[in-house]
C-alpha cells in the first residue's frame, strides 16, 4: 500500500509552492530573492554563545544596509538583510543557510561568520548555487580553489598573508628573531603558522620552539611557561580572544618579555586587553587593515564620521568604538558595490561582479583595496603593522601588500 | 468508561486500529509533497531523532535504567557512517547497519557498570560519557576530522523515483523508521517486555519470577544503543555534515526531554517528543533570539504541567472523550486527521495501557 500511496502522490510533487532554494541557478530570468525593488540577503552570525562579541559584526552590517536603504538602496533595490543566530556551532549554521535558502529564499548569503561554520555550509551552498559572499573569517581556504567552490567568496585579509606582513616585519626589525609560536591546533591555527614558515624560509629568522593548545583546553599558561623557557627573543601569538587574554597575563607575570606579536584575531581592545589591564598590552604588534574607530588620527575622517553619524542615527544602542562594528559596516560597503556591479538581476551577474572587483572602500586604511580577478579570489591583501602604546593602536610604516598564491 | 465498549481485539477495534494506522500512514506519506524543502528537512530531522528517543524510551521508560548519554550512541552511529562515507565507498545505506551494529556493541559495554549500580549512579556514568564524547571526537582529529567536522555528499534520489532530494531522504528516513517502531512495538507487548517492565518496577520480585536481570539489562542497553546509532546514521544523511557541536550534551538532554514529551514507556510518545525537540527550539529563537534558551525551557515545564503523563497520556484522555462524544455516529474516524490521528494512537495507547503503568 505505502508504494501505491507514493506513486499516487508523486505528480504533487510538481506543484509544492516553495520548491529548490536555487535549483535553476543561471537564465535571463531574475532569480529568487530580488526584484526592482528588493534584493534579500542572508547572514549568519553567533548572537548567543561564547563567541557572541562577533555578534556585533552583523549589528554593523544591518547599520550599513539601513543608512543605504534611506539613501534609496542600491540601484533603486532596498536592501533586506535577513539574520540568524548560529551560536558559532557549524550544525546550526546549516541549518540556518537551508532556512535562508528555501525558507526565506534570500538572493545571497553575506558575511556568515567563522572559519568551522562555513566550511560546514559551503558545499551545500555552492550546490544550490547561491552566492556565499564575503564570509567573515579569515581561512585562506575561501580563495584557493575557486574553480571548486565558485560561489564563496572572503573578504578579510587571509591568515597566510597576515602571517606573511609578520615575517617581512621581522626581517627589517629583527633579522635574528628567535621565535616561540603558540597556536590554535585547528584549520586556523596551522593556516597561519604554516604560512608564516614559509615565508622565513632562507632567513635568519627561526621558530625555535612551538606549543598547540586546543580550544577546549581550560587554560594556555602551561604553554606560555613552556615557551618561556625556549630562550626565544620574539613570540607569535596565534590565538583566539580568550586564550590571547591568558596569554598576555600570563607573560606580564613572567620575567620573559619577548617582542609580542599577536594576530588580528586575538588583538581586540575591548574582549583582551581592557581584561588582563591595558598596560600588560603596551608593546604588542599587530595588524590592521581598516581604520581604528578609536584611533584619534581619523578623527576627521570623512568616512569615519559618516560611519559615526549613521550609526548614532541607525544602530543607537550600538558601541561604535567597537572594531567589530566597524568591520560590519566595511564589509556592507562591499557587498553594496558588488550589487552595484550587477549587470542584470541574477546570482551569475552577481558572482561575475564579485570576481571582477576594483573598488576603494573609504573606512579601509588609505591605499586599501578590494580588488579580485579570474584566478585572484582574495580581495583584501594588504595589511598594516600597529602597535599598542598602553592606550590605542598605533599605525606603524606603510601598507604591506602581501598577495597568496 | 467510554461509550463505545469496543473489546480489545475484536473486530472493530481491530478496524479502529487498521483505520487509524491508515490515516496516520497517509499524514506520513503526505509531509514531503505537501511543505517546502526547508520544512521536510526539519520533519525528516524529527523522524531521526524519533529513532534515537524511542531507543531511549525502551531503556527508560520500559527498562527503568537512566542514561544521560545517549547523544554518545547518536554521535557514535553519525561517525561510524560518516567516516565510512567518507573514507570508503560502501554504499550508503550499508552505513546503517554497520552504525546500527557498532552502537550496539558499545551499548553492551555501557551496560555492564548497569550491573552493579543503579539510580543516580548510573546516570552519572552516562553523563560522564556524553560529557567526553565532544572532547574525544576532537581528540582524534586525524580520524574524525577534530573540530572542522567532516563533510560528506547527502545521499541523492534515484532519478527513476522522480522525487527532489529532500523528499527522498525523507521517505528513506520512514522507511527505516516504520519497521524500528514496529520492532519496538512488538518487543514490548511480548515476554521480553513484560520482563523489562517487571524488573523496573521491581527487581527482586523480577528475579524471583526467574528474569535473568543482567542479560536483560545488558540487551536494554545494546539495544538502546543500536537504535540511536542508526538514528546517528540517518542524521548523516540528512545534514550531509558531522561535527563535535551536534553532539553536545544538549543532544543527550532533548532526547531525555523527548521521552517525557512524548510520554514514558510509550512507542508513538517518541514521534511527538522528537517534533517538539525540533520545532520549538526553532519557534523560540523566532519569538526572540535573545531569550530563545528561556523560552524553550518555559515551554518545556508548561509541556509537564498541562500534561504530566506526556502527549501520549493527553492524547488517552481525549481519545476516551472523543469516543464518548463520537461514539454514537462515527464508526472509524472518518471525521477529520485530528480526531483520526488521536483515534489512532489512542487505540494504541489504550492497548498499552492495558499492560504498562505510567
Amino acid at each position: 500500500m505505502p508504494t501505491a500511496l507514493v506513486l499516487a502522490l508523486t505528480p504533487a510533487a510538481c506543484g509544492r509552492d516553495d520548491d529548490g532554494g536555487g535549483g535553476g541557478g543561471g537564465g535571463a530570468k531574475a532569480d529568487p530573492g530580488i526584484t526592482d525593488k528588493e534584493v534579500k540577503l542572508g547572514g549568519s552570525y553567533p548572537f548567543s554563545g561564547p563567541a557572541s562579541a562577533y555578534g556585533i559584526i552583523g549589528e554593523g552590517a544591518s547599520a550599513y544596509f539601513k543608512f543605504l536603504n534611506a539613501k534609496g538602496g542600491v540601484g533603486g533595490r532596498k536592501i533586506k538583510f535577513i539574520t540568524l543566530d548560529d551560536g558559532y556551532e557549524p550544525p546550526k549554521a546549516l541549518q540556518n543557510a537551508r532556512r535562508l535558502i528555501q525558507q526565506e529564499r534570500v538572493f545571497a548569503l553575506f558575511n556568515v561568520l567563522g572559519t568551522p561554520t562555513n566550511l560546514a555550509i559551503w558545499d551545500f551552498v555552492n550546490q544550490q548555487k547561491v552566492p556565499h559572499l564575503y564570509v567573515a573569517t579569515g581561512a585562506s581556504d575561501w580563495g584557493k580553489d575557486i574553480k571548486a567552490h565558485p560561489y564563496t567568496t572572503g573578504w578579510q585579509p587571509n591568515y597566510v598573508t597576515e602571517a606573511k606582513v609578520y615575517a617581512d616585519y621581522l626581517k627589517k626589525e629583527k633579522p635574528n628573531a628567535k621565535v616561540a609560536v603558540l597556536y590554535q591546533n585547528d584549520g586556523y591555527g596551522k593556516d597561519l603558522l604554516g604560512g608564516f614558515e614559509e615565508a622565513i624560509g632562507g632567513t635568519d629568522i627561526k621558530v625555535v620552539d612551538k606549543e598547540p593548545y586546543n580550544v577546549t583546553d581550560p587554560t594556555v599558561s602551561s604553554q606560555v611557561s613552556r615557551l618561556a623557557r625556549s630562550g626565544a627573543d620574539t613570540f607569535l601569538n596565534i590565538t583566539t580572544p580568550k586564550f590571547s587574554a591568558q596569554a598576555i597575563a600570563t607573560i606580564a607575570k613572567s620575567d620573559w618579555k619577548p617582542l609580542h606579536i599577536l594576530n588580528n584575531v586575538g588583538a581586540s581592545k575591548t574582549l583582551v586587553f581592557k581584561p588582563v589591564g591595558l598596560k600588560n598590552a603596551k608593546g604588542i604588534i599587530s595588524t590592521a587593515y581598516f581604520k581604528d574607530p578609536e584611533d584619534p588620527q581619523w578623527a576627521d575622517d570623512a568616512a569615519m564620521k559618516e560611519y559615526r553619524d549613521a550609526l548614532k542615527k541607525h544602530s543607537p544602542k550600538s558601541n561604535p568604538d567597537d572594531p567589530f562594528n566597524m568591520y560590519g559596516w566595511s564589509v556592507a560597503q562591499t557587498m553594496a558595490k558588488a550589487l552595484e556591479g550587477m549587470k542584470e538581476p541574477t546570482r551569475e551577474s552577481l558572482m561575475e561582479s564579485v570576481r571582477n572587483m576594483d573598488a576603494e572602500i573609504g573606512t579601509l586604511l588609505q591605499g586599501n583595496k578590494v580588488q579580485t580577478g579570474p584566478d585572484d579570489g582574495y580581495p583584501i591583501e594588504a595589511m598594516q603593522i600597529e602597535e599598542f602604546d598602553g592606550e590605542n593602536w598605533k599605525l606603524q610604516g606603510e601598507l604591506i601588500e602581501a598577495k597568496t598564491q | 468508561m467510554s461509550l463505545v465498549t469496543v473489546t480489545r481485539d475484536s473486530l472493530e477495534h481491530r478496524r479502529l486500529r487498521l483505520a487509524g494506522f491508515a490515516l496516520l500512514a497517509v499524514l506520513a506519506l503526505a509531509i514531503p509533497f505537501v511543505f517546502g524543502p526547508f520544512r521536510v528537512s526539519q520533519f525528516t530531522l524529527a523522524l531521526v531523532y524519533s529513532i534515537a528517543v524511542l531507543g531511549l524510551n525502551l531503556l527508560v521508560g520500559y527498562s527503568g535504567q537512566i542514561s544521560l548519554g545517549h547523544g554518545a550512541f547518536f554521535a557514535l552511529g553519525a561517525y561510524v557512517g560518516a567516516i565510512l562515507l567518507d573514507r570508503t565507498g560502501i554504499p550508503y545505506l550499508l552505513t546503517i547497519p554497520a552504525a546500527g551494529a557498532v552502537a550496539f556493541l558499545a551499548g553492551l559495554a555501557l551496560g555492564l557498570p548497569a550491573l552493579r549500580i543503579r539510580g543516580l549512579y548510573l546516570a552519572l556514568v552516562t553523563l560522564a560519557v556524553a560529557i567526553a564524547t565532544p572532547v574525544l571526537i576532537k581528540r582524534f582529529d586525524s580520524l574524525t576530522g577534530g573540530s572542522q567536522g567532516i563533510a560528506v555528499p547527502q545521499p541523492g534520489a534515484p532519478a527513476w523515483t522522480g522525487l527532489a532530494d529532500d523528499q527522498f531522504l525523507y521517505l528513506l528516513a520512514l522507511v527505516v523508521a516504520v519497521p524500528l517502531f514496529a520492532l519496538a512495538a512488538g518487543i514490548v507487548r511480548r515476554d521480553v517486555g513484560r520482563a523489562l517492565i517487571a524488573m523496573r518496577d521491581d527487581e527482586t520480585a523480577a528475579r524471583t519470577m526467574g528474569v535473568n536481570l543482567a542479560t536483560f539489562k545488558t540487551r536494554a542497553f545494546g539495544l538502546s544503543a543500536a537504535y540511536a546509532g542508526v538514528a546517528g546514521s540517518l542524521f548523516v544523511f540528512t545534514n550531509g555534515f558531522v561535527a563535535p557541536e551536534s553532539f553536545t550534551l544538549v543532544v543527550s538532554f532533548s532526547f531525555l526531554a523527548a521521552i517525557v514529551v512524548g510520554g514514558l514507556a510509550t512507542i508513538a510518545g517518541a514521534l511527538f517528543g522528537a517534533l517538539f525537540i525540533v520545532f520549538v527550539p526553532v519557534w523560540a529563537s523566532d519569538v526572540s533570539t535573545a531569550l530563545s534558551g528561556v523560552i524553550y525551557g518555559a515551554a518545556l515545564i508548561a509541556c509537564m504541567y498541562v500534561f504530566r503523563t506526556g502527549m501520549m497520556g493527553l492524547l488517552r484522555r481525549g481519545f476516551a472523550r472523543i469516543v464518548e462524544v463520537e461514539g454514537s455516529t462515527t464508526g472509524g474516524g472518518s471525521d477529520g486527521i485530528q480526531e483520526a490521528a488521536v483515534d489512532a494512537d489512542g487505540a494504541r495507547a489504550g492497548a498499552d495501557a492495558g499492560r504498562v503503568r505510567t
